[in-house]
């Protein structure tokens, strides 16, 4: 059994993928997009992604480069929370609101989000 | 595709869901454009990738000019080949002598020339890399199949948000008379890091 990948361009490079999985991509390609239509600058983003992952490794996250994605998307939530008011209650509820229409697509469609 | 009876598609795991409702909350909003986001990817693993870097050193090794400019301002001559980003603004190259040989970290976090280097290998962006890099260059050096002698000396850059380093790696032996575009087959992506030299001409050189 397969899922259909949402995001189909895996990169790669001589050593393999250089993402693991398309939403490291995804996501990094976030920040990079607000970056660039100036929701914030780049030093501010590189202070507050060394910051999630100093308090990963405070935390005891080995940070062995797996992890890096995750911290990554911690840091990007908190930077659109404060510059762009979109909570992380918004971004919970949304995200099941997006495993529902997975769960209520058939296999093979187009995945969509219907709004109640 | 069929599979198991079930008329549903598997919701792909939570992170992966964050992800996409950042997006469409974002999208929603007016402050991202899902095809630009498409773009993004393209470039950083397609078009940008280490194949620049490479061009960059191929042309140092071939025009002593550009060498020059490449060593005295980085960001001008990395420019002129137009890969600029903004993750590259400003970049200096460091040069691999005999004598000298030199490594890329970023201990902070990793901060890498993404324009002419594409992204991140993910050992580079491991602890201990970051770490070792600066403790013990030469057995990271050694890791990666480097061996140099005991009397060339290692330098360390520790890259930060304002400035990115990119290494020229030495011309390999017999590669004289190789034309610029031949030249690029031999520049790796970790030679430009600093962990490995160039590949000798013959040898299946990068990607």
């Amino acid at each position: 059994m397969t899922v259909p990948n949402p995001f189909d361009l895996q990169p790669k490079d001589s050593e393999g993928l250089v993402f693991r999985e398309p939403w490291e991509a995804q996501a990094f390609a976030l920040a990079v997009s607000l970056h660039q239509s100036g929701l914030f600058a780049w030093d501010e983003w590189a202070a507050a992604l060394a910051e999630e992952i100093k308090s990963a490794q405070q935390a005891g996250d080995p940070d062995l480069g797996n992890t890096y994605y995750t911290h990554w998307l911690r840091a990007l939530e908190k930077m659109v929370a404060r510059k762009a008011a979109v909570k992380g209650e918004c971004i919970a509820e949304r995200a099941e609101e997006w495993r529902d229409a997975y769960l209520q697509t058939p296999h093979g469609e187009a995945v969509e989000l219907v709004r109640k | 595709m069929p599979h198991d009876g079930h008329d549903h598609t598997d919701p792909p795991d939570d992170l992966a869901l964050r992800v996409k409702a950042l997006e469409s909350l974002l999208v929603e909003k007016g402050l991202v454009d899902p095809a630009a986001l498409d773009v993004i990817i393209d470039t950083y693993e397609n078009k940008v990738g280490p194949r620049n870097g490479a061009q960059v050193v191929a042309r140092a090794w071939t025009d002593p000019k550009y060498k020059q400019l490449l060593l005295t301002d980085a960001t001008a001559a990395i420019a002129e080949l137009n890969y600029v980003g903004r993750q590259g603004e400003h970049m200096v190259c460091v040069e691999n002598t005999k004598d000298v040989h030199n490594l890329v970290v970023c201990t902070l976090c990793s901060c890498y020339p993404w324009p002419v280097l594409g992204l991140p290998p993910s050992w580079y962006k491991s602890a201990p890399y970051r770490s070792r890099a600066v403790s013990d260059p030469r057995g990271v050096l050694k890791e990666f199949g480097t061996e140099l002698d005991e009397d060339v000396e290692i330098r360390v850059w520790d890259s930060t948000s304002e400035v990115r380093y990119l290494v020229l790696p030495e011309k390999p032996d017999g590669a004289e008379n190789m034309p610029e575009d031949a030249l690029t087959n031999l520049v790796t992506r970790n030679s430009m890091i600093g962990v490995e030299k160039a590949s000798a001409p013959g040898t299946g050189g990068a990607l």
